[in-house]
């Protein structure tokens, strides 16, 4: 989130849509209204007194650091959860949701994160889903159809139309679906979790333009994220909880970002990224590619040193994470020369990368870097046990060493046998991941989005990391969209665009620069 | 959240590591049907007693164990009852009571298994035929294949040396208390299944059950942990054969069903279908908990012909109680 306060003060606003104080001026009454509202997950309290009030016409953005306890007061808004103590009223009447569904016909709606649409259904089937007007005993499909259109006219959605398959569209068209699938149930009020997460910068206005739209039309919206841009753009009122305490209630324009952000983090943001060590020189040629190609990439040139942290920018979908999948065996390259250590390899599959040394952190920890039911230390020693067997047990005694190397609680580590992951936060899930790899000890280290949707403190612990990894003669190979991160830890910069790389451009370059490659204004 | 909360809700203590999930709760489901039957019948309790009872149940065990690899890789095998008759038949036939081919035949047996496991683990990753349907095919194959070879009567007699692991213990003094060896056989199968679970290879085959792209990216070949958790269960469905022709000798009923019975304890050791949990222990408790429920249907005299609806009943339930179980 630091990230954006830098891009806060850098980059122009797209659009200024707060509320104009005068035109959307709170009105005494708010729609719904929370007190002292608090929710225990065995045993443990993870949110404590939670006042919160949503008016008509304003947006109020919800921020905190992973773990604050905004998903979880989400979910108690959305009926998901019930919460021990305190009230919710909805017009002034104390409600009580007992399932989601109750939530929606109140005119209470939310936006998960994960979107619940039928990728092989249109738009149309997906906004009425199990609720389609029926003409003898069949769907009309003309009136549903109808419908649709005069909703997404409504909300000014003029790209999208309602027999679009919904898989064909873009992750921001999906996400737009999805809000307008909860305004078809007349929602009053909309929480958004993160609804910018999935989206690629150039699609962000899409959404932006939807908020306004629901804003003017009197809805109440809670809006959850992560960039302060975002935020700024957007909220009319902003709260903050920080590990699940309620710290701070304003109108957006009293809050400075420099304040929003200590609040968040409870620190201040000064060096955040660790320096570059002055004397250290970039060794031997680990990894190089020459000429590397597949379907999704072709004419890949590259090289990164011993020592060396080269960043491949480039907007989502440009070819970035295919390229580390080509190095790494998932999808190999089909085309041109691949070399570790100077010696030519074959990697056509992730256990002969993992042989060579190679290391991928992929994209997403949760579907393809861990088996969530599994325990800390089952998922640490993963590589090892699939490659490694003999030296499982002998080289696993390094786990715990590595996982406190990484700055994980020691209480974390002792329960290392018999945590399952998918009770950490995300921070510390990310960092088991790292520790399945370090306990390879990679000569190559690929980092696909090593620090997206994790806290401040685990994205500290993971740039440490990259430092210490180039110190001991390791390569670094960094995948990042957030731009100040690329800028500040790489010594080189590699943009791709359209699967091909478009330009390199120094360590500490600006960021506009690496924007212009990347889209191709340069 | 702090770092604290998280452990403190996440630490298992060394019961839940022991069995895992919901078994606690087959564990005395388990109790309490051996302590009505004891009520019912005293006699059920005396040493004697118990040991027949654990003779009875010793294949079932054996092949729960073969079908927990699979289910907790994710898969099914539906193939081990038609396999068990199968073996049992092809070794009747070939050996007809000829004491010299006890071992030669033993060794076919091993063989043939081996392959069956290959082939349904090959045709279900190599091929991406569902296991459902990969093992759904093997089972039919095999019994037409052998109702074709026999004419439908299965013909011939297992030697007496193939019989004694099925049948006899120590020590062997007829009408006295003795240990069968099929307990012992059992008791083997189990350790040494516990044991591989803890190797590299039973922590990565359960973690490909609970998300195979993630230990595909990790440098695992998951083709072939599954193919070898088949080859496993097809191993000891082939053990299990052993134990049964012993103790029951050859008929054309043999192996029928145990496929379902199999699944039905693994499933009843609360082993999540689709994998990435349960223990071996579990699925021995399901086994166990699965035979002292049809030995009470026994002492309460009801026909052995309700055994294949309670087991229908227990199965969805078993499913049903750990669905419901992880939504809360």
């Amino acid at each position: 989130m630091h990230l954006l306060l830098d891009n806060y003060q850098k980059i122009p606003r797209l659009v200024d849509m707060r509320a104009d104080d005068d035109a959307h001026a709170p009105s005494p009454d708010p729609v719904l209204r929370l007190r002292g509202v608090g929710k225990d997950f065995f045993g443990t309290s993870v949110l404590r007194e939670i006042d919160l009030d949503l008016y008509p016409g304003q947006v109020h953005a919800l921020v905190g650091e992973n773990g604050a306890g905004k998903s979880t007061l989400m979910k108690v808004i959305a009926g998901v959860h019930r919460p021990e103590t305190g009230t919710v009223e909805l017009d002034g009447a104390p409600v009580s949701f007992p399932t989601p569904l109750d939530a929606q016909h109140a005119g209470v709606a939310t936006v998960f994160q994960e979107f619940n649409l039928l990728p092989d259904r249109s738009v149309a089937e997906n906004v009425y889903l199990g609720r389609e007007p029926l003409r003898r005993g069949t769907v009309d499909r003309r009136r549903l159809h109808a419908d649709t259109t005069r909703l997404l006219d409504d909300l000014g959605l003029t790209g999208i139309t309602p027999w679009t398959r919904v898989g064909s569209l873009s992750v921001a068209q999906q996400q737009v679906v999805e809000i307008v699938k909860a305004v078809s149930y007349d929602a009053r009020i909309i929480s958004m979790d993160e609804p910018t997460a999935a989206l690629a910068d150039q699609e962000v206005a899409l959404l932006y333009e939807l908020v306004r739209r629901l804003r003017d039309r009197g809805v109440a919206i809670l809006y959850v994220s992560h960039r302060l841009q975002e935020i700024y753009d957007l909220a009319d009122t902003i709260t903050v909880l920080k590990d699940g305490n309620h710290m701070l209630t304003a109108p957006a324009g009293e809050v400075s970002p420099d304040r929003l952000v200590s609040t968040m983090v409870g620190r201040d943001f000064a060096g955040f990224f660790p320096d570059r060590p002055a004397d250290l020189v970039p060794g031997e040629v680990r990894l190089a590619l020459a000429g590397s190609g597949n379907t999704m990439v072709d004419g890949i040139d590259l090289e990164v040193r011993a020592g060396e942290i080269v960043a491949l920018a480039g907007l989502q979908g440009s070819g970035r994470t295919e390229i580390a999948h080509g190095v790494f065996g998932i999808a190999p390259f089909t085309r041109g020369r691949m070399t570790v250590d100077g010696q030519p390899v074959q990697v056509r599959t992730p256990r002969q990368g993992v042989r060579h040394r190679l290391a991928l952190v992929t994209e997403d920890r949760k579907s393809e870097g861990l088996a969530l039911g599994q325990t800390v230390l089952a998922n640490a020693r993963l590589v090892l046990d699939a490659v490694l067997p003999r030296a499982s047990d002998r080289r696993a005694r390094a786990v715990p060493g590595v996982l406190t190397s990484l700055d994980v609680a020691a209480s974390t580590v002792a329960a290392a046998r018999d945590a399952e992951v998918q009770y950490l936060s995300g921070g510390n899930q990310q960092k088991v991941v790292l520790a399945k790899w370090l306990v390879t000890e990679p000569r190559v280290i690929v980092l696909d989005e090593p620090t997206r949707g994790i806290d401040v403190g685990a994205k500290r612990a993971v740039y440490d990391l990259m430092r210490t990894l180039t110190a001991d003669g390791a390569a670094v190979l960094l995948i990042s969209s957030e731009l100040p991160e690329v800028v500040a830890m790489a010594d080189r910069i590699l943009v791709v665009r359209d699967g091909r790389i478009a330009g390199e451009l120094p360590g500490g370059s600006d960021e506009t620069a690496v924007m212009a490659l990347a889209t191709g204004a340069a | 959240m702090t770092l604290t909360a998280e452990t403190s809700r996440t630490a298992r203590p060394w019961r839940e590591r022991l069995l895992s999930g919901g078994s606690w709760t087959v564990l005395a489901l388990l109790v309490l049907i051996l302590a009505v039957i004891v009520v019912i019948n005293p006699s059920f309790a005396e040493p004697m007693s118990l040991m027949a009872f654990a003779k009875k149940t010793a294949p079932l065990v054996v092949l729960a164990v073969g079908q927990y690899f699979v289910i907790v890789s994710g898969e099914f095998d539906l193939s081990v009852g038609s396999l068990v008759g199968a073996q049992v038949v092809i070794a009747a036939r070939l050996m007809d009571g000829d004491e010299a081919l006890t071992w030669p035949v033993l060794g076919l047996m091993l063989v043939f298994g081996l392959l069956v496991g290959l082939v349904n683990g090959l045709v279900t990753t190599l091929l991406r035929v569902p296991s459902f349907i990969t093992t759904l095919g093997m089972m039919l194959v095999l019994f037409g294949a052998i109702r074709l070879w026999t004419g439908g009567a299965p013909t011939g007699a297992l030697s007496e040396s193939f019989r004694v692991l099925g049948r006899k213990g120590f020590p062997d003094v007829p009408g006295q208390f003795q240990v069968p060896y099929a307990l012992l056989v059992a008791l083997v199968v189990v350790g040494l299944a516990v044991v591989l679970m803890r190797r590299p290879f039973g922590r990565s085959l359960v973690a490909a059950g609970d998300n195979a792209v993630a230990v595909a990216y990790s440098g695992a070949s998951v083709w072939w942990l599954r193919t070898r958790a088949f080859l496993l269960s097809s191993f000891l469905a082939t053990v299990a054969a052993v134990l049964i022709g012993g103790f029951a000798g050859v008929t054309a009923q043999v192996g029928q069903g145990l496929e379902f019975m199999a699944i039905t304890a693994v499933v009843l050791g609360g082993v999540a279908l689709g994998g990435g949990r349960g223990t071996v222990i579990a699925a021995m408790v399901g086994a166990l908990t699965l035979e002292a429920l049809f030995t009470l249907f026994n002492q309460l005299a009801l026909p052995s012909t309700v055994r294949p609806a309670v087991q229908g009943v227990i199965l969805i339930a078993a499913v049903a109680y750990a669905a419901r179980r992880r939504r809360t």
